[in-house]
């Protein structure tokens, strides 16, 4: 069986089934769609950051972008649910496209930049002086097309959709080719890959992704403030998530949310005074014995982690 | 000066950095199946050459002409295609690929599709056959060097520019490697070969320039070049004439 074939059939099928069945014997619906945000979005830090080796602090700016696009097309547009997704992956493809500068800077530098681009974007979604267009700081109400459990399920499209992607690049010539550019891209060019292009693709794909999350949170929650869709913290989370599993893997961002996630619902329910505690030792802890991620333990035993 | 239509030709090349000109008018040219040997003081131009034809650096002034086509300034997986590539002085794998992927990945996008590069031979030509499975960072330095030199002959080239190969190997691996290029060329290949070592050089090559501050100030054959005046006074400094 080809690779690809049995990455699908034994990562993504149980995975997908899994998240469809799980409301139906777990009452907390919430926590399980932010369960497929969070695995959709560490998956699209995955295939920024762990294939081609840029890190995006501002992430989220993508997540707010589809978010915002979604809820403006509902409310100007009286557009479906599905045009309106469109369009906020849309918004988030155009912000993509507009932050490919970025790419002059490398490390830290590029980290920072995209966190302020993110910034940039909240600060003029929530200007009062837009407030005709976007509702300004108070936020936007989508109550017309409220629809958790077709939301719940598009949701997992999008998550079915992005895990393909990266079981693709897994397997495909282009993820080697995203890979050598992490490494060196000097070398890259060497190796006849056109190293600009591959960059690109690799950013607005994860921009595409971290739209059409951000439109379906924002078409499941329906309400919500600038500050909801635009946090910081969803990034965080997410580049968290991704490395704890381990990137440049299909299964590591997964089984980093699906872990880390959990105990944050666990301690955050039982004992939430500790949370910050516990969570900030988690994290020291992965930074300093395994800043690969979850899925090295295996590797370091020679196990080939897909 | 010039003979008529040679693979790569090098015409009054200027690179500046800031003020420094690390290329002064450099000219130079290269036949088809031909090992041209570059030799020149640290500083003098070597490497900078080498980086302006692959396309890291683009040309302050002067032309590349590369089978009859101006290439200055093109990006290097476009000269790549077109049938260019070089290795590094400080070997450049891709560290976390393993050997395999390294020259495979090279093969896919740098290869010609009329002509498939066997990687498996390919890499039991450089040696690397038994270490094909493992990252490209358990590799000595030695090996990481020939896994630069297969990636590059994965993209089936007309042109390898060759940065210090040899430094660091043993008498035994330098007689290999001299044979391995030797072959290469005879099938075609032309090989631009910067090094230090001038016994290597003297084995290999069968023209050599000697570079000083960014110019040529000497082509021929390795044996009249020792004897040149001028590249023995930039090698060892003009005598003391007072």
């Amino acid at each position: 069986m080809p690779r690809l074939l049995r990455h699908a059939l034994f990562i993504l099928v149980p995975l997908i089934a899994a998240l469809a069945i799980a409301p139906a014997v777990y009452g907390n619906h919430l926590l399980l769609f932010n369960l497929i945000v969070f695995m959709t979005l560490a998956q699209g830090i995955n295939i920024v950051y762990g294939f081609t080796g840029y890190l995006p602090f501002g992430y989220v700016g993508f997540f707010g972008a589809g978010a915002y696009g979604f809820s403006l097309a509902v409310m100007h547009l009286h557009a479906s649910p599905f045009a309106a997704l469109a369009l906020g992956a849309l918004a988030a493809l155009l912000l993509g496209l507009g932050l490919t500068p970025l790419f002059r800077l490398s490390g830290a530098y590029f980290a920072i930049a995209s966190l302020a681009a993110a910034l940039a974007v909240l600060q003029i979604v929530s200007n009062p002086a837009l407030e005709h267009i976007t509702n300004g700081p108070y936020g936007v109400s989508l109550s017309g097309v409220f629809d958790p459990s077709l939301a719940y399920a598009v949701a997992l499209a999008i998550l079915a959709g992005t895990v393909l992607l990266v079981i693709w690049l897994r397997n495909a010539r282009f993820g080697l080719a995203l890979q050598a550019i992490r490494e060196d891209a000097i070398s890259a060019g060497m190796a006849g890959i056109n190293v600009v292009r591959g960059r690109v693709i690799a950013w607005l794909l994860a921009a595409l992704i971290a739209g059409l999350t951000g439109g379906v949170y924002a078409w499941y929650i329906s309400v919500f403030y600038p500050e909801t869709v635009f946090s910081g913290e969803v990034t965080v989370f997410a580049i968290v998530f991704a490395l704890f599993g381990g990137t440049a893997t299909i299964l590591g961002p997964i089984l980093g949310v699906a872990i880390l996630y959990g105990i944050y619902n666990a301690i955050g329910i039982s004992t939430p005074q500790y949370f910050q505690l516990v969570y900030g030792l988690l994290i020291m802890g992965l930074v300093l014995f395994l800043p690969n991620g979850l899925v090295s333990l295996l590797r370091r035993r020679g196990v080939d982690v897909p | 000066m010039f003979p008529e239509s040679p693979l790569l030709a090098i015409d009054g090349l200027v690179k500046r950095f800031g003020g420094f000109r690390a290329l002064d008018g450099l000219s130079f040219y290269l036949r088809e199946g031909e090992i041209l040997g570059v030799v020149g003081p640290n500083g003098s131009g070597k490497t900078t050459c080498i980086n302006v034809i692959s396309g890291l650096h683009a040309p302050d002034g002067g032309s590349v002409t590369f089978a009859g086509r101006a290439i200055g300034g093109l990006k290097s997986h476009q000269l790549v295609r077109l049938g260019i590539n070089r290795t590094f002085q400080v070997p450049r794998p891709f560290m976390s690929l393993t050997v395999r992927e390294n020259v495979a990945v090279a093969e896919a996008y740098g290869g010609k599709p009329q002509e498939r590069v066997d990687i498996g031979a390919l890499l039991a030509s450089l040696e690397l056959a038994p270490l094909a499975g493992r990252r490209a960072e358990e590799l000595n330095s030695a090996q990481q060097k020939m896994l630069d030199l297969a990636r590059a002959l994965a993209t089936s080239p007309r042109l390898v520019l060759i940065d210090e190969l040899a430094a660091g190997l043993n008498p035994a691996e330098l007689e290999r490697v001299a044979a391995r290029l030797k072959e290469i060329a005879r099938s075609g290949v032309a090989l631009l070969v910067v090094e230090h070592l001038m016994g290597f050089i003297q084995e290999i090559t069968d023209r050599v320039i000697v570079l000083n501050a960014g110019k040529e100030i000497f082509e021929g054959v390795m044996d009249d070049a020792i004897r040149d005046k001028r590249v023995v006074e930039v090698f060892l400094g003009a005598e003391d004439e007072g």
